[in-house]
């Protein structure tokens, strides 16, 4: 029997009321966006403009301003950096655990965990103090080390669930085919994991490109990034509401974008495959 | 000399010792069958062989070669795994090439090698495809051919057709028993199947608990079980086995006056009530068509089993008499052993 | 960094991982030491992380050193714990971090479980809905608070403001009267995606034959939600409080951009005293102390993750 489709009443509500949900956490993100291409007066006319004619010269006024390009360059040679480094120290310590489970194995994920859980503040002036000795202060390298380190944890709990979705059989089927440590890690390893790299890769760029505490308190003119230039906003005087939110937009955009591509790996990488 | 030897080989898991100190030579084209219950070791034995675990004790020596610490990808063993363990990413041909790309084959020796194999293994259509795309069986066979395509040393087969339906579990059965006989490769075959341990082996060895119970061929095994428990693990139904105190009248016949008596269930006969047979009250009929098998308990409490080609007009409950075969009894000491007549 | 309780497990059990068998052969094959090799230059570079830093806050906390007064730093005992425990900004400090803690993860859940739930059954437009959804977890902490403060939140300005004047209320200056409000709805507002998309992906893997058994036994969907949807999101909620405690326990961004900690301590939480300690103070000693403290606190919360995660992650 075939009948037309249907919409009941309460499905057509529902439908509503998530679109209303949906762009209500959107809002700020949203009006943010839209003040970024009006003028200032525009952007603090009561009641708020809807429409007008979009500029572009809040992005060009916070180039000019703030050497916005330096730091954008900061923001992605640190977190790019900070992934590539983790990734090499994350990967082999997954591997290992994953495939060569023990009684310990557990305990020593949950330890490295629990570092993460430490503030950050707790170690700061420890952290500042070596830094100054070893000349790191206000370097990207000093920022890199930092942001691995803070990170890496996490992508070891990644990977770690990741690898051990791979059945250990197929790694044990190719070293009876012959392959060494090498040759498993090229053809196997890497071709069935390399959806897990990606995802931890991604997580970690956003966590290092959004993190604010040490790049604020460890760096200031020259490795400064994106998080922190803005973090100094605080008060924004002379930079003012479009100018602020040109600023927001040109340091958030290129990551939510980036996020709205790969949130399911993300997300999902996060929840360290407790969660299918 | 033996072509694999093992000696004295131990493993332990934490400090539970899974394989106790286990001895036992293969000669080369011997096709070897391990078998027993879940957990007594069998896997782990091949396992240890393959070099998937580390040897904790003892030695292993293929071929004149000691290859206790050798890795796996050094042994030249070449393992069919229970989940196949196929390279998802990879196609079929890439599959059965992977062994021989590592080992630098030749190109064209490679390509020849694998398509004669594919062709063994009638893969020859599916050779672009990739696991996914295969049906239980054919991967199956892939992993097989995995396998066939190194020559290896030894072939290890571990519970191979655990994940195939029944009839694809005997067509593939009888094809790997072809495929023994024709390239008369040296193979090591884990089952916790009976009937797969006594169709294709040359010699069975039955474990249990990290020992060796029994090695022989499936017929010694089948007629003269060393203990208790090989008799009972081969063979379906079960042997009947039956206190020594419940069957004097046997007992006497066979002269033995402690322990148990074994019987296979087609050595029992069933005969009318009375006529000096044993008598017994019919719990279950089980007609199999070819074979009918009758469930019937002693008064003195133990259940025997009784096959017979015949069909029966027994019903539950009837009170039946039982004829037992004094030429096929097995005799076990109090501690389960098998003694001799 | 980590908690030192834990050290000697995670050693112990780089050290033990395979305990030696009786009669097993004297020399190591290589498939022991490999594992370990691979190990090494994560744990070393966490155990360096977490070691080295942790023994000169400990160093630093027992001596006075203050940045504006050169000279010896003489050993003073505890006297740096008593002067951090005894600030007036102590106890607020400890009750605004577990408020913050508390009401963000109460927040996240409920409204990502609903969020969930609303959005599981296929709409048209479901997929754009999602993106609308997860945006403001990729939003960095920075930019979410200066958003909130300025375009949401400013007493003049701000949409509320104007939202509130346009029904004829009198706007509130939000992070002036209840800045401790404010941040936690910026902090559930970036973590609210995060719970909901966990939710979601959860719920996925619901088991249709279960639905469709409860469905016929005449459950409603009231019932449905009560006795199916929750329990099988009870797993996924366990994950979700402990990555949020995680990030959570230490937000700093969003205050520093925000409030500066204030009106007073109104919105000062531990992570933000200490900081205020070390660089607006200069009093590395003090700092140092209430570091330890947070460690402290950390060591706390991670008794009872731990515990979680052990429950969580067990399959």
């Amino acid at each position: 029997m075939h009948t037309p489709r249907k919409y009941p009443a309460a499905q057509v509500l529902r439908a509503l009321v998530s679109w209303l949900t949906g762009l209500l956490v959107f809002f700020p993100i949203l009006w943010t966006g839209m003040t970024a291409f009006k003028t200032e007066l525009q952007a603090i006319a009561t009641p708020a403009l809807l429409v007008w004619t979009p500029t572009l010269d809040n992005f060009a006024e916070v180039q000019r301003r703030t050497d916005y390009l330096l730091y954008a360059e900061n923001s992605l040679i640190t977190s790019v950096g900070s992934t590539l480094i983790g990734l090499l120290l994350a990967a082999p310590a997954a591997y290992s655990m994953a495939f060569f489970q023990n009684a310990r194995t557990k305990d020593l994920l949950v330890w490295m965990l629990s570092t993460k859980m430490l503030p950050a503040v707790g170690v700061l002036v420890p952290i500042y103090v070596l830094y100054q000795t070893f000349g790191l202060l206000d370097t990207r390298l000093g920022l890199t080390i930092i942001f691995t380190l803070s990170n890496l944890p996490i992508m070891v709990w990644m990977l770690y669930s990741y690898f051990k979705e791979i059945p250990r059989e197929i790694l044990e089927a190719a070293r009876m085919d012959g392959a060494g440590l090498y040759q498993e890690f090229r053809h196997v390893l890497l071709p069935l994991g390399v959806g897990g790299l990606a995802s931890t890769a991604l997580l970690c760029l956003v966590l290092s490109w959004n993190e604010a505490f040490w790049s604020l308190n460890l760096s200031a003119a020259r490795a400064g990034t994106l998080a922190s230039l803005i973090a100094s906003f605080s008060s924004p005087e002379g930079l003012f509401w479009s100018k602020l939110s040109a600023a927001s937009m040109m340091a958030a955009a290129p990551i939510i974008v980036f996020g709205w591509f790969c949130q399911k790996q993300l997300v999902q990488g996060l929840t360290f495959g407790a969660v299918k | 000399m033996a072509y694999l030897q093992l000696n004295a080989i131990e493993k332990y898991f934490g400090d539970n010792r899974a394989i106790k100190g286990v001895n036992l030579t293969i000669e080369k084209g011997e096709f070897i069958v391990f078998v027993g219950p879940s957990g007594c070791g069998k896997s782990t034995l091949l396992r240890l062989i393959a070099g998937l675990e580390v040897i904790d004790g003892g030695n292993l020596v293929l071929d004149g070669r000691d290859i206790t610490h050798l890795p796996s990808s050094k042994r030249d063993l070449a393992m069919v795994f229970q989940s196949y363990a196929l390279y998802p990413h990879m196609t079929v041909f890439d599959n059965l090439s992977f062994a021989l790309k590592l080992a630098g084959t030749d190109p064209q020796v490679l390509r020849s090698k694998v398509e004669r194999a594919a062709e063994i293994l009638n893969l020859t259509p599916y050779l672009e495809r990739t696991p996914k795309q295969l049906s239980g069986g054919q991967r199956q066979r892939v992993a097989i051919g995995r396998a066939i395509v190194r020559a290896p040393k030894v072939f290890l087969f571990d519970e191979p057709l655990s994940n195939l339906d029944a009839a694809l579990r005997v067509q593939t059965r009888v094809e790997i028993a072809r495929l023994h006989r024709e390239l008369g490769a040296t193979t090591i075959y884990v089952t916790h199947d009976q009937v797969e341990a006594m169709t294709l082996a040359d010699r069975v060895v039955v474990l249990r608990d990290g020992n060796i119970e029994q090695v022989g061929t499936p017929l010694e095994l089948y007629d003269r079980p060393a203990n208790r428990f090989v008799a009972q693990f081969i063979g379906t139904p079960q042997m009947n086995v039956v206190p020594v105190e419940e069957l004097p009248e046997l007992a006497g016949t066979v002269g033995v006056h402690a322990g148990s008596l074994g019987l296979r269930p087609e050595h029992v006969a069933m005969a009318e009530d009375g006529q000096g047979a044993l008598p017994a009250t019919v719990e279950l009929v089980e007609a199999l068509g070819n074979e009918t098998l009758v469930y019937a308990r002693l008064a003195s409490g133990s259940q025997l089993v009784c096959k017979q080609n015949a069909r029966t007009r027994a019903r539950v409950g009837d009170r039946v008499g039982l004829r037992l075969d004094a030429g096929h009894v097995h005799i076990f000491d109090t501690a389960g052993q098998a003694c001799a007549r | 960094m980590a908690l030192p309780a834990t050290v000697n497990d995670a050693t112990a059990g780089a050290a033990h991982a395979t305990p030696p068998a009786p009669g097993a052969a004297a020399r190591r094959p290589a498939s022991r030491l490999l594992p370990r090799l691979l190990l090494a230059p994560a744990v070393t570079s966490l155990l360096l992380w977490m070691i080295v830093p942790l023994a000169m806050t400990i160093y630093f906390s027992l001596v006075r050193y203050n940045l504006m007064q050169p000279g010896a730093h003489p050993f003073i005992g505890l006297r740096n714990f008593e002067f951090f425990v005894t600030d007036g900004a102590f106890v607020p400090a400890v009750m605004n971090t577990l408020m913050l803690l508390g009401s963000v993860i109460a927040i996240t859940v409920v409204a990502g479980i609903g969020l969930a739930l609303l959005i599981n059954d296929p709409f048209p437009g479901q997929a754009v809905v999602r993106i609308l959804l997860i945006s403001p977890f990729f939003v960095m902490p920075s930019v979410n608070a200066l958003m909130w403060k300025n375009m949401m939140m400013h007493p003049i300005y701000g949409v509320l403001a104007q939202l509130m004047r346009a029904v004829g209320l009198t706007p509130i200056d939000w992070l002036a009267s209840y800045p401790l409000l404010a941040i936690t709805l910026m902090i559930a507002w970036q973590w609210l995606p995060f719970a909901c998309l966990i939710f979601i992906t959860a719920l996925q893997s619901m088991d249709r034959e279960q639905l469709e058994a409860a469905r016929m036994d005449g459950a409603t969907y009231l019932q449905q939600v009560r006795y199916l949807y929750l329990p099988h999101l009870a797993r996924p909620a366990a994950v979700v409080i402990m990555i949020e405690m995680i990030f959570l326990m230490s937000v700093f961004a969003e205050i520093f951009t925000t409030t500066g900690g204030g009106p007073g301590y109104a919105s000062t939480n531990v992570a933000f005293l200490i900081f205020s300690q070390a660089l607006l103070n200069f009093d590395v000693g003090v700092a140092s102390a209430g570091g330890l403290f947070a460690v402290l606190l950390a060591n706390i919360a991670a008794v009872f993750l731990i515990r979680m995660i052990g429950k969580n992650l067990e399959s």
